[in-house]
């Protein structure tokens, strides 16, 4: 430890003395002037005593000498902090930033630096950023003592923490202590304090700060074996917090793929009509929301947070529209004939994705995010929940929750129920089951149209959209069980966190594939899915 | 072994052992410790209301449905519950569903010629050709079913009753020792009901056969013995007249 | 005779008349007769037709198995270019040291991606008769593992339908990957030669171009074998009432066991005589939209014909390329039209739509040559 720090330190503590400005300018002029010195310790000394000042209007000379910019001037030995434009240099005084006009380039010698006085440097701003009234200019200073670490700092690092008024920064600062003192304390005892601060909080950053303590092998037989032990808590715990944000994208992902699929478990799993234009019902659902946005942008621009709660009910008439014209038009002519109907149904979808492209163009729309839907909650730890995944999550559970009320509460959905499971006696029994497979036709589409209003928020609307989730959606659909919505609800998310769990070990395309592979021996264990009804009435 | 009616029977002595099967669907009991047997040759009419098990009985039997508990015998030693349907088919177990089910876009030969009996094996089929031995065997059955004069004709083109002698025709192409036939008149003519009882009174002479069926009328045809079916359990069992005067029975079926 | 058979026999003979002067025909009027001549077909036409007959053959490998064993497969387009793949591994090791990297080893896209020797499952690639049989293995041995769990487990129906689909899906996933060693988004490319000979020259593209029109007769001989076999009739008793068939003593599941992996098997030669013809193989192959195409040229020309299978798959092709080349935007209204229009109005397709077809078969057959077989005509004549 050089002996200079004391005083640095001494110095630090001084500058929060009260002291008197004009007095103060004169003695820093002279402190700057020192560092024209011959001799590097004559230059070290003078940066220290700079640095005990505290003086932000140091931070410059001190920045420029670290940079290269500080200069004497040939003719009189006078210093100057000088940038080149073009083939002149533009000097300022070292304090105030005055400009002392432009001098060739033949009248300047540059401030020499060696390493020693570089790092010197280097904890001198580090230190007299520290306490810098701009929290933004504390923050880049508390990680830079955190990459040093160097024992110097702990007394300005200490005053910062008391005065620093921002939890965010005390919480880093306090990180950069325990992890100064930690490296650099000459005491045992002050490094196992280290460690017990250390591990109260388990971050990455503090992983690989005990990963290098430990890999580096510096301290105490009892120091290096309690870090160790910290680093296994630590480890311990990020672990879990990996699983718990592993298991929110993993939900989130599920709601993805429930939204998707949760309209084609009603056409599909309820009807029987496998539909492989479920996808672009999702894709019209984004594309209202859509012109939807746009309206607002050119009517009602101040009420654009607005504009996806129109979209909903817009999506879902859309949709609705659409899939009542697709089942009136073309697949009430194929009922009983499920091959059929999947070749029909994929040839409107080649032809709603084609004419979606023709009107809005091959490439991706901008579709905005309401305010309340940007942002994120963010934990220490890394782990970021951002809300448009929070609302969809919620969302995804609304229209489920709305749905079972439909199907089991409402005259439709008991009308709905009795045609699927016998046509001949609800007709005899005076229910109008073409207008009862419309509108159940259309409640799935409609329900797809609202899926592409919260798809559109974290995904491309493109033509191409609905393509990505068809795929999925079934696979969600005959995974859980047709003709049973939780069913289709405990598939979503199990996929999703299985894919989510699977996406770190594997990678994101392998875990999908591994998905589909372990779906498709799944079908072949249970063909009816996780909740299937058992017995004759499905067999038929 | 079981004792019915004063009688201890060995599996061993029946061509059909079922023995305390018990199946459910969802939590319904659609059979419910069933025990029942036929005898080597015997013609058995089963009847009893909607969803007392008689279907679920033949699935049992068949191999479609494995049982939850009990055991079924064929021919006093083959367990039925641990083999497919093909395999039970193979042994000699014939079925004819509910539904009239032959294969449509076939003529009547062919559908006969598929059933016939032998070597199921998908290799050896791509090389298969008929013998004369066995077109006879195709023109007899097609005789006994009385479709000589439709032999060209796609079955799907048949009338329903013709269908479901078609099936019935398949059913000896296999020369089975047991048939389970579901439902043989149902939608059928007077005429044909009756045609169809004579049918399978003479296919009984050297077959065992099990009739399921609702038309009391036929059931008297048969004149047979009958089993009386209730919530997946025997309810009664013997002659037509024994039956129809059984209390339980009248309450259960005959009554309504 | 059955008269469904004498039917199919019309229509069949009229397609191997077809294939045969194709065959000797194309390549004759290519090469021998000189540009200038109305006769002379250019080699563009060669290249196109020859890839219209790849394509056919992978219709009539699918009719096979939806037409007469009820099978949709929505998944034929993996085994097709699971062939096509292993054509090009070995189109890949015949180039040699002719390479931009010029690696007498590595292919060109493992060099670029760094990668020190070849992986194990591209040896033997090098020996055509080995890429040969891999041709047929590959796609063979996935359908038989694939048919085997499905099968047995009686997944059938749009069930089927839907895992074929995503058996694709995934394999195309799997083969967009680079570290799957098959030259991922971009696939394999920039052929040379094959046994030595030019791709690019006439003569083996003429070459090529026979082997395509005999391979679809040779296919249909085969298909047409199984079909009035026995086997056949059992694969259209399962089609009709699958459980019928196993109340019959049938185990339903070899039978589709053994005609899935026939039918994978042509699928792969289909994709193997591709590859050569088109210079490239990439995983768009793969594409679930791909594959499910291949139903519709099946569906328009008529299934449970085999021959059907063929003319929907030329008929189709033509038309796609005729309007992507003049109409594009119109195409996929057209594609997404046939899709509906098929299944509501042509159930049995174009061939069964025409119910004098059996008997004027040569008619049918003969208008379609002058479309777009005008020099086949000609050498037939």
């Amino acid at each position: 430890m050089h002996p200079f720090v004391r005083t640095i330190l001494a110095a630090l503590l001084a500058f929060w003395l009260p002291a008197s400005a004009g007095a103060q300018d004169a003695d820093l002029q002279a402190l700057v002037d020192g560092l024209a010195a011959k001799s590097f310790n004559q230059k070290i000394d003078a940066v220290d005593k700079l640095a005990a000042t505290g003086d932000p209007k140091v931070v410059p000379v001190l920045t420029a000498l670290l940079e290269g910019r500080l200069f004497t001037l040939k003719d009189g030995d006078k210093l100057v902090i000088a940038e080149r434009k073009g083939r002149v240099y533009v000097t300022t005084a070292p304090l105030g930033g005055a400009n002392l006009g432009e001098v060739k380039k033949g009248d300047l010698t540059k401030v020499r630096v060696n390493n020693k006085l570089r790092g010197e440097l280097r904890a001198a701003l580090g230190g007299l950023t520290l306490l810098s009234p701009d929290p933004s200019v504390r923050a880049e200073a508390v990680d830079s003592v955190l990459k040093a670490r160097d024992a110097e700092l702990m007394p300005v690092l200490e005053k910062a923490m008391a005065r620093e008024e921002d939890p965010a920064l005390h919480a880093r600062m306090a990180l950069a202590h325990a992890a100064t003192n930690l490296f650099a304390a000459k005491k045992e005892e002050a490094r196992l304090e280290a460690l017990a601060r250390l591990s109260e909080s388990a971050t990455p950053e503090v992983r690989s700060l005990l990963n290098e303590f430990v890999a580096g092998g510096k301290g105490t037989e009892k120091v290096i074996a309690a870090a160790k032990e910290t680093l296994e808590a630590v480890e311990g715990r990020l672990r879990l917090w990996e699983t718990v944000g592993d298991v929110f994208r993993g939900i989130s992902l599920g709601s993805v793929l429930l939204l998707a699929a949760v309209g084609l478990a009603i056409t599909f799993g309820v009807m029987g009509v496998i539909n492989m234009a479920h996808g672009e019902m999702v894709m019209l659902g984004a594309y209202t929301t859509f012109v939807v946005q746009e309206a607002f942008r050119a009517y009602a621009p101040g009420a654009f947070d607005l504009s996806l709660v129109v979209a909903v009910p817009a999506a879902f008439l859309v949709s609705g529209a659409v899939g009542i014209a697709i089942e009136r038009g073309v697949i009430r002519f194929l009922y009983g004939r499920p091959l059929e109907t999947l070749l029909a149904t994929w040839g409107i979808s080649l032809v709603l994705q084609q004419a979606v492209r023709s009107v809005f163009g091959p490439t991706n729309r901008d579709v905005g995010a309401p305010e309340w839907m940007s942002g994120a909650v963010e934990f220490s730890n890394g782990l970021l929940l951002t809300y448009n995944r929070l609302w969809i999550i919620a969302f995804s559970l609304v229209v489920v929750g709305g749905i079972v009320v439909v199907l089991r509460k409402t005259a439709f959905g008991l009308q709905m129920r009795a045609v699927t499971q016998n046509r001949a006696m609800a007709n005899s029994m005076g229910i109008r089951t073409g207008a009862v497979d419309a509108l159940t036709f259309g409640m799935g589409s409609g329900i797809a149209g609202i899926a592409g209003v919260a798809l559109s928020q974290i995904d491309n609307v493109s033509p191409n959209l609905g393509q990505a989730y068809i795929i999925d959606s079934f696979m969600v659909v005959v995974f859980g069980g047709v003709g049973n919505i939780w069913g289709t609800v405990v598939g979503a998310f199990s996929l999703g966190i299985v894919n989510k769990f699977l996406e770190p070990v594997a990678g994101a395309v392998l875990a999908k594939i591994l998905v589909l592979i372990a779906i498709i021996l799944f079908i072949q264990k249970r063909p009816r899915g996780l909740f299937a009804l058992k017995g004759r009435a499905v067999e038929a | 072994m079981m004792m019915i009616e004063n009688r201890t029977i060995e599996a061993a002595d029946t061509v059909l052992y079922v023995d305390g099967v018990s199946v459910s669907f969802d939590g319904f009991k659609a059979l419910n410790k069933l025990s029942f047997f036929v005898l080597a040759g015997e013609l058995r009419a089963i009847i009893g209301p909607n969803g007392a098990g008689k279907t679920t009985m033949m699935d049992v039997v068949t191999g479609k449905t494995r049982p939850d508990e009990g055991e079924v015998f064929f021919q006093g030693d083959v367990d039925l519950t641990r083999l497919d349907e093909a395999r039970i088919a193979n042994l000699g177990i014939g079925r004819k569903f509910q539904k009239p089910t032959v294969f449509e876009t076939q003529t009547v030969f062919e559908n006969l010629e598929l059933a016939l009996a032998g070597n199921r094996k998908a290799m050896e089929s791509l090389f298969f050709r008929l013998s004369g031995e066995q077109a006879g065997r195709i023109d007899e059955v097609m005789e006994v079913i009385a479709l000589t004069e439709f032999r060209n004709r796609l079955a799907g083109s048949l009338s329903h009753g013709q269908k479901q002698w078609l099936e019935i025709g398949m059913l000896l192409m296999q020369e089975p020792d047991l048939l389970l036939v579901d439902e043989p008149v149902a939608g059928m003519t007077d005429a044909e009901t009756e045609q169809t009882a004579r049918l399978l009174r003479e296919i009984a002479q050297d077959h065992s056969v099990v009739v399921v069926e609702h038309d009391m009328e036929f059931v008297k045809a048969l004149d047979c013995r009958v089993t009386v079916l209730h919530e997946g359990s025997v309810l009664a069992e013997g002659s037509l007249e024994t039956v129809q005067q059984d209390q339980r029975v009248i309450e259960v079926y005959l009554g309504r | 005779m059955r008269a469904s058979l004498l039917i199919n026999q019309r229509g069949g003979q009229v397609l191997l008349a077809c294939m045969v002067a194709l065959a000797v025909g194309v390549p004759a009027l290519n090469l021998m007769v000189p540009a200038s001549s109305a006769f002379h077909v250019p080699d563009y036409m060669v290249g196109l037709v020859g890839k219209y007959l790849c394509f056919a053959l992978l219709a009539m490998a699918l009719d096979l198995v939806w037409g007469y064993c009820g099978i949709l497969s929505l998944g034929h387009g993996a085994f097709f270019a699971l062939g096509g793949y292993a054509m090009g591994m070995h189109l890949m090791r015949q180039i040699g040291d002719r390479g931009v990297y010029g690696n007498a080893e590595l292919p060109d896209f493992m060099v670029f991606l760094n990668w020190k020797e070849l992986p194990w499952y591209w040896h033997g690639f090098d020996v055509f008769p080995f890429a040969m049989l891999m041709v047929m293995a590959v796609p063979g041995v996935l359908a038989f593992v694939f048919g085997w769990f499905a099968f047995r487990s009686r997944v059938t129906g749009v069930y089927l339908s839907i895992i074929t689909q995503a058996m694709t899906f995934a394999l195309m996933l799997a083969f967009f990957r680079n570290d799957m060693g098959f030259g991922g988004n971009n696939g394999l490319t920039d052929f040379k030669d094959l046994l030595g000979f030019d791709l690019q020259a006439p003569g083996v593209r003429a070459a090529l171009f026979a082997a395509s029109a005999m391979a679809v007769a040779l296919a249909y001989l085969l298909c047409r074998a199984i079909t009035a076999s026995r086997l056949g009739r059992v694969l259209l008793a399962i089609r009709d009432a699958e459980s019928r068939a196993r109340f019959l003593g049938y185990r339903v599941e070899y039978y589709k066991l053994f005609t899935f992996t026939v039918s994978a098997v042509l699928a792969g030669i289909a994709g193997a005589l591709y590859v050569p013809q088109v210079g490239i193989i990439n995983p768009s192959e793969f594409a679930p939209a791909a594959s499910i195409e291949v139903v519709i040229w099946v569906a328009v020309g008529g299934r449970g014909t085999l021959y059907g299978a063929v003319l929907g798959a030329m008929l189709v092709n033509y038309a796609k390329t005729y309007f992507t080349g003049t109409l594009p935007e119109l195409w996929l209204y057209m594609l997404g039209g046939l899709f509906v229009a098929t299944t509501i109005f042509l159930p049995k397709g174009i061939v069964g739509a025409v119910p004098t077809f059996g008997g004027s078969g040569g008619k049918g057959l003969g208008g379609l040559g002058k479309r777009f077989g005008r020099p086949s005509n000609q050498a037939a004549e």
